[in-house]
């Protein structure tokens, strides 16, 4: 079990040090927060820093797909997609991932295979979260023996909600161990279910305590998903708990991103509240299926001055 | 994988070639462009190159005669006017105001100096609203609470600053025209422009002739306007010693005066505070338009067990300040808007580290032309520094500290000034309890600088007296 680190003392060490830790925070300041994603947002990118955003933009992706519909033909096409996003373009960079259910990991990986695009599942009971510890433990050993190098795990949000943050915390580093060395632990927590800017701040605090390796916004499977407040936060959220411990957390926005447009705002807020070093996609992921085409046409109209549309990019 | 290098924001400069300068402009009189009697012109420069834009009209005494002459003819049409008439003459010129915004956000950052951000987003927007606000009170005077029909006053005379120049004009203007007044105003001399602009607005409006009369020049034709026997009601807006200046002028004449003068707001960080948005706070209080602001919170003071922390996240953040061309659309601080103000911060700030108080700035490179002073903190600051009592009125922040509630309290009153302050806890009663005991004329709970036409605005003590905004305001320009 990972031990928190020495600067924050031990403030896992029972529930109600948990609870007090949490409810320390900062408050979050509605109005506030959403007026500086909002300002943030009014940033002017053209040119040469919207073609590094793009390309930028396109190597944070995780290319999606999480329908039960889902066959082997298709998340194959996807991974050929993750490896060569434009056909017509070969200095387009490859996306960060692809990410799939546990049952699609193999099938991923033998499409990626060489390429350095990385394969995540969503383990533990996605979307909803609600089964025993056990099986979703069974679900991530499934993934990572399938050969996943990232685990998407959902959080508990009726635990949270009801104030049982241990048991959170304790399912947390149960499927960090699980993923063991080999596979990077992405914690979901569906921000829109938390429904209250301090709630999603204390989540942030309490997957990074447990050992994530991410923090994720949303499963992309409620009404609301990432935004650029919500996304804010948590990345002031990194920020501080690299400043505090000096364990560097990333930070994955999901669902809901389908434009450039949006994609160049998220990417503006990590420059400007964590900063530089989480311009990476080791840090920072957009997950979203739609935004990849998007950004393929913008950027072939930046090489050629000229919209092509929605036929010249793959539709999957 | 991309690598971790910093995202550079290529220049996005918004284009000049939507505002037209004509390179001479003269006074507006009785509805016509003048020349001054003397023939007298002055110079306006942009501050961020110190290019001139335009050369100007400067009224003398005798040009103010004229305007004043032309006002009081135009008062007795004017005031005989129904309200909803002269409302719909506010709503044309607030419509025509939002129509040719992004002209008028350019022209005043070409003028003034301010990023086109803040012009663009919050400057033009609050002219509209305040022209749209008392349009709406025109045609309601006598549900407003000062009686059955309401008079006007007659003739304003109205002398507004060089930090929001049309903003300043809309919150004169406007409740002025909406209560049947009229008005004879002298822009600063560094910022005539968006004025002049303002009275082709008012041609194109059709608002009839001599209701608005504009006066660039310097103080010395403010001086006499104010001074005019056939003003009735003066309204200024600017520093402290020029207001006190005013009011001997007008002590025992029978003219109605408001003044808005200079500030040293108090911005109090308690420990339980919204940490992030505290810091956006104090950032949008001292550096929203380079500190030229008189509500600034130019007095940071935070609880003693959280000043390490704040600190670093306001250097951390200040350091993500972008400075330069204000008409690039990315540009946070542009430029101060006169060599004479660039002074007079150089020169305070001198005095702070002479007195012993620790100066600091982020890394930031200054334009080599133009006007320009970088972000600046100071701590180590008591309230016995001049940089803790005198207004700045630039991009300084004094950083002092406090243990307990009442001694906040204590510290943000003791200046001489009371216009503005802000509250930072997430605790509501601590909210009310310390605003009801502050003497400042606004009081902002997590957050700062935020304006509305329907909010009154004035100060305490040498920060002046009478209201601006609101229902408020409308009693400032008329006989109650």
């Amino acid at each position: 079990m990972p031990t928190t680190a020495p600067a924050l003392g031990d403030v896992t060490a029972s529930d109600s040090t948990l609870r007090r830790f949490l409810h320390g925070l900062p408050g979050v300041d509605t109005v506030g927060l959403e007026a500086r994603a909002a300002s943030l947002g009014t940033r002017s990118i053209k040119t040469t820093a919207k073609a590094y955003a793009i390309d930028l933009a396109i190597s944070m992706v995780d290319l999606t797909t999480l329908e039960g519909a889902d066959t082997p033909g298709k998340v194959r096409a996807l991974g050929a997609k993750a490896v060569h996003p434009d056909p017509t373009d070969r200095t387009t960079p490859t996306t960060a991932a692809v990410c799939v259910y546990p049952d699609m990991v193999a099938t991923a990986k033998d499409a990626v295979a060489g390429s350095g695009v990385k394969v995540a599942s969503v383990a533990t009971a996605f979307p909803a979260g609600r089964a025993a510890l056990d099986v979703k433990l069974a679900d991530v050993h499934d993934a990572v023996a399938a050969g996943a190098d990232e685990i998407d795990m959902v959080i508990d949000r009726g635990a949270f909600l009801a104030g049982k943050y241990m048991k959170v915390y304790d399912e947390i580093t149960a499927v960090k161990e699980a993923c063991g060395t080999s596979a990077r632990l992405k914690v979901i927590f569906e921000t829109g279910e938390l429904s209250t800017y301090d709630n999603i701040r204390r989540a942030s605090w309490l997957g990074m305590l447990a050992g994530a390796d991410f923090i994720k916004t949303s499963t992309g499977k409620v009404a609301v998903n990432a935004t650029p407040a919500n996304t804010l936060l948590m990345l002031e959220a990194v920020r501080d708990f690299r400043a505090q411990t000096g364990v560097q957390v990333g930070v994955k926005p999901a669902g809901g991103i389908r434009t450039t447009k949006d994609a160049i705002k998220f990417l503006v807020l990590v420059n400007e509240t964590a900063g530089a070093d989480w311009l990476d996609n080791h840090w920072f992921r957009f997950g979203a299926s739609s935004l990849l085409n998007d950004l393929l046409m913008q950027r072939q109209k930046l090489a050629t001055g000229r919209y092509s549309g929605p036929d010249y990019v793959t539709v999957d | 994988m991309a690598s971790a290098s910093a995202f550079e924001y290529a220049p996005a400069p918004e284009s000049r070639s939507v505002v037209d300068i004509a390179p001479s402009y003269g006074l507006f009189i009785d509805g016509e462009f003048t020349e001054a009697a003397d023939g007298k012109v002055f110079k306006t420069v942009s501050p961020s190159t110190e290019e001139v834009l335009s050369e100007v009209a400067q009224a003398g005494a005798e040009d103010v005669d004229r305007a004043v002459k032309a006002a009081r003819r135009a008062f007795e049409k004017w005031s005989a006017l129904p309200g909803s008439e002269r409302a719909k003459y506010l709503f044309r010129i607030a419509r025509i105001i939002q129509e040719r915004s992004r002209e008028l956000a350019v022209l005043e950052t070409l003028d003034n100096g301010k990023p086109i951000k803040e012009t663009r987003d919050a400057d033009l927007p609050l002219v509209a609203a305040h022209f749209f606000y008392y349009a709406g009170w025109a045609d309601k005077l006598d549900h407003a609470g000062f009686g059955a029909s309401p008079r006007p006053l007659g003739v304003a005379g109205q002398v507004i600053p060089w930090n929001f120049p049309l903003l300043m004009l809309a919150w004169k203007i406007a409740p002025a025209l909406a209560t049947g007044n009229t008005v004879v105003l002298k822009p600063a001399e560094t910022t005539p422009l968006s004025a002049l602009f303002f009275a082709d607005i008012c041609r194109q409006a059709g608002l009839p002739k001599g209701v608005v009369n504009i006066l660039p020049g310097y103080g010395d034709t403010g001086a006499a306007l104010v001074e005019h026997p056939d003003v009735n009601k003066v309204a200024f807006t600017g520093s402290t010693a020029v207001g006190k200046a005013i009011a001997r002028q007008v002590a025992g004449t029978d003219k109605k005066v408001t003044l808005e003068l200079g500030g040293k707001g108090a911005n109090i960080v308690f420990d339980d505070a919204p940490i992030d948005q505290a810091v956006e706070g104090v950032v949008t209080g001292i550096f929203f338009n380079q500190g030229q602001v008189c509500c600034a919170g130019s007095r940071l003071l935070v609880q003693e067990s959280i000043q390490d922390e704040l600190l670093d996240s306001l250097k951390r953040r200040l350091s993500t300040l972008r400075l330069g061309d204000p008409l690039d659309k990315n540009t946070d601080i542009g430029a101060i808007n006169s060599a004479e103000q660039l002074s007079r911060i150089t020169s305070l700030v001198e005095q702070g580290e002479a007195q012993g108080a620790e100066r600091w700035s982020p890394a930031c490179e200054l334009p080599s032309s133009g006007y320009w002073f970088a972000p600046t903190l100071f701590t180590n600051v008591t309230q016995a520094h001049t940089i803790a009592r005198d207004e700045i009125f630039g991009p300084v922040l004094s950083v002092l500290t406090f243990r307990t509630p009442d001694e906040a309290v204590a510290k943000a009153n003791n200046s001489q000034y009371g216009l503005s302050a802000g509250i930072w806890t997430e605790k509501g009663s601590r909210i009310l309890a310390v605003a009801s005991k502050l003497r400042a004329g606004v009081i902002w709970a997590n957050t700062f600088n935020k304006f509305d036409p329907t909010s009154p605005f004035g100060g305490y003590k040498e920060s002046g007296f009478g209201r601006e905004g609101g229902r408020h305001g409308l009693e400032a320009y008329l006989d109650v």
